[in-house]
């Protein structure tokens, strides 16, 4: 007995359609499903649904309640808003990957087990590859790799996780976890390696910026939300997660500050953002975890924003790189103001949204008396306005004037840009419908005259900051160049050591065959001598044990090239 | 121009070149500098009245140095120049050059 079908499954199985349509009904389709998702959504009545027998497994593929609920409906926003903003993306691909993409995160956001959790885990993994690779570069091939061992691994771990989970309780049901079990643990990880734990992050700065310019988009409102989402249901309260939390607010802003590729500055901050949720989740109140999920609703607007205004400047420019851009203002103003607008959403500017959701994690670790954490999370906002609010705007639109002229972002992105800034705006002026649907009861008041000086005090302070330092010549100018990050130990090291390997084993494999086809020219002659000139077999021996021994020696340089 | 602009993505709009400054283009507000010194004294200005009403604001903090004068103010200064000065030494540490992993 099937009943009701997920919401993510209205959008997997209606992108499966989008190859068969033409240019302009494929955009349209593309707006429709969220709409069909959502409308599905709301027939849905709260509780468990959706129950398939899978060989004595009952798998719940619908689970709708306070949590499920509010990452459900600003997946759904986020699918809208990406999909308008791929309307001049031509060919079928892209949309396709991309609505399976988010398909996938709606469906693995409603799911109610392990199994149906892991299902769509590898949908979202799978699917937003293509994001990557439709760059169509060889950087992008290879982060788009690299990118794509990770999030497989993160399920691998997940599964594990489950089937030992499964053996011990018997259960697949995905309610909280305990740490302290082998099953638990290995949950963990899985979820921190999609949300980026320090040490496991760097697949996010190193694939996203490699993404096209709507690919991104996309998977900045998607995988790592999904993360938190799970971690807020699995691992609610767990202590670990706070210090894990504040490491992540602070330390990608520093890599933030130096990095020159807009959009890899985006890939930070997204970092430093998903930090205050992961507080959020660690101190686990009622209040802590409907700020990580209020927190996590207005982050994907405004990140959407950021990066669809960066990405409008990829897209009319050609870079997104701060040594290169500047003056952009004066042909593209309207990607400027929603820029604006996105920057001072992320900086938790009193009207914008960032404020009214971000205070909630921060008030609950005041209350919960997290001094340090506290003091962290305060140097990480003044931080995030700092890299994030001032500097994406800044190096785009104004700061020296590269002399570029380009055109305005087309009315696709325009439209998308104007949809996402005006929620933006909106739940910064009036967050009652936002709180209204947080998982929790809880009552905030974002707007005291307390809140919204010391809120002004340390955002204008670290303006004045960027405005001494840059006057003073301190402030370190944009430079093209890599930063060397975690991926540095794979891409660097690690590939210096399996090449010395290679290189090494390759000498090997080359005496080798080269003995082993002498032994076996020996060996071949004496049949020709014997089997005399008319031996078909003597014939074609050669051909055929050169053919082995060549395949075998490109296995094993494919092997090693590949590890 | 710079050098090794790729598209992404294709679109009938993108050109192959982008447009660049005329000689003629007329002059905007923000181009005379002492317009940009105008927001410079306004943020002067906005610092000074935030720090000169914190005694008005009456807070109910957590923590006792939520209560010290301007604690907000100065901790973002502070904490934003420790950021940007820490992460130019952070430089020396992991910059590279761009294509760094390019050839390697």
């Amino acid at each position: 007995m099937i009943g009701e079908i997920s919401p993510g499954l209205v959008i997997i199985v209606g992108a499966l359609l989008i190859p068969f349509l033409p240019g302009k009904a494929r955009n349209v389709w593309g707006v429709l499903l969220p709409i069909l998702a959502f409308a599905q959504f709301m027939t849905l009545e709260a509780g468990s649904d959706g129950l398939i027998d899978v060989m004595g497994l009952e798998l719940t593929t619908i689970r709708v309640d306070g949590l499920s609920r509010i990452f459900g409906i600003i997946f759904m926003i986020a699918t809208l808003i990406s999909a308008i903003y791929q309307f001049h993306v031509g060919g079928w691909l892209q949309h396709t990957a991309g609505m399976i993409y988010a398909g996938s995160a709606i469906g693995a956001v409603f799911a109610g087990d392990l199994i149906t959790l892991f299902l769509f885990w590898e949908g979202t993994a799978i699917a937003s590859v293509f994001l990557i690779w439709a760059s169509q570069t060889q950087r992008a091939y290879s982060a788009g790799m690299r990118y794509l061992v990770m999030q497989v691994g993160s399920g691998v771990l997940l599964l594990a996780g489950t089937l030992v989970h499964y053996g011990q309780t018997g259960s697949i049901a995905f309610e909280s976890f305990d740490i302290e079990t082998t099953a638990g643990l290995l949950i963990f990880v899985a979820f921190g390696i999609k949300a980026a734990f320090p040490f496991l992050h760097n697949w996010l700065q190193d694939a996203y910026p490699e993404a096209t310019v709507t690919g991104t988009v996309m998977l900045s409102a998607f995988t790592t939300k999904l993360a938190i989402y799970s971690l807020a249901r699995g691992y609610a309260g767990t202590e670990i997660l706070v210090p894990i939390g504040a490491t992540m607010t602070a330390f990608p802003i520093f890599y933030a500050v130096i990095e020159n590729d807009l959009r890899r500055v985006l890939a930070y901050s997204l970092n430093n953002q998903l930090g205050f949720m992961i507080v959020g989740v660690g101190i686990g109140t009622d209040l802590a975890i409907s700020g990580a999920a209020a927190h996590a609703f207005c982050h994907i607007l405004y990140k959407a924003l950021l990066f669809m205004s960066v990405g409008a400047v990829l897209f009319r420019t050609g870079t997104a790189k701060g040594s290169e851009l500047g003056g952009l203002y004066r042909t593209m103003p309207w990607t400027a103001v929603f820029c604006a607008i996105g920057a001072a959403s992320i900086s938790a500017f009193p009207l914008f949204s960032g404020f009214v959701s971000k205070s909630l994690i921060i008030s609950a670790a005041l209350k919960e008396g997290y001094f340090w954490t506290w003091m962290v999370l305060l140097f990480a906002s003044a931080g995030v306005f700092h890299h994030s609010g001032i500097k994406i705007p800044f190096f785009a639109f104004f700061a020296h004037d590269s002399g570029m002229r380009p055109k305005e972002a087309p009315t696709n992105m325009l439209i998308a840009m104007a949809i996402a800034a005006f929620l933006c705006i909106a739940i910064g002026v009036y967050p009652a419908p936002l709180y209204a649907i947080l998982p929790f009861d809880v009552t905030y008041h974002a707007y005291t005259v307390e809140h919204v000086v010391t809120q002004l005090q340390l955002l204008v302070f670290s303006a004045l900051a960027f405005t001494v330092l840059m006057r003073t010549g301190l402030y370190p100018p944009e430079l093209r160049s890599t930063n060397l990050d975690t991926d540095w130990f794979w891409r660097g090291l690690g590939r210096s050591v399996v090449r010395r390997l290679g290189s090494v084993s390759g000498r090997g494999w080359g005496a080798l065959a080269a003995n082993g086809s002498k032994a076996c020219w020996r060996f071949i002659e004496g049949v020709y001598r014997r089997a005399g000139p008319e031996g078909i077999l003597a014939r074609t021996r050669p051909t055929g044990a050169m053919a082995i021994w060549m395949t075998l020696i490109l296995t094993a340089f494919l092997l090693i090239a590949y590890l | 121009m710079p050098a090794d602009r790729h598209y992404t993505d294709r679109h009938p709009d993108i050109l192959d070149d982008v447009p660049m400054k005329e000689a003629d283009e007329p002059k905007r507000w923000l181009d005379e500098k002492r317009n940009v010194n105008k927001i410079v004294y306004a943020v002067f200005i906005i610092s000074g009245i935030l720090l000169a009403i914190d005694p008005l604001v009456h807070k109910h903090g957590y923590f006792e140095i939520e209560h010290w004068f301007g604690f907000y103010g100065i901790y973002g200064f502070v904490g934003c120049v420790f950021l940007v000065l820490a992460a130019k030494e952070l430089r020396r540490l992991v910059m590279r050059r761009e294509d760094y992993y390019d050839d390697r």
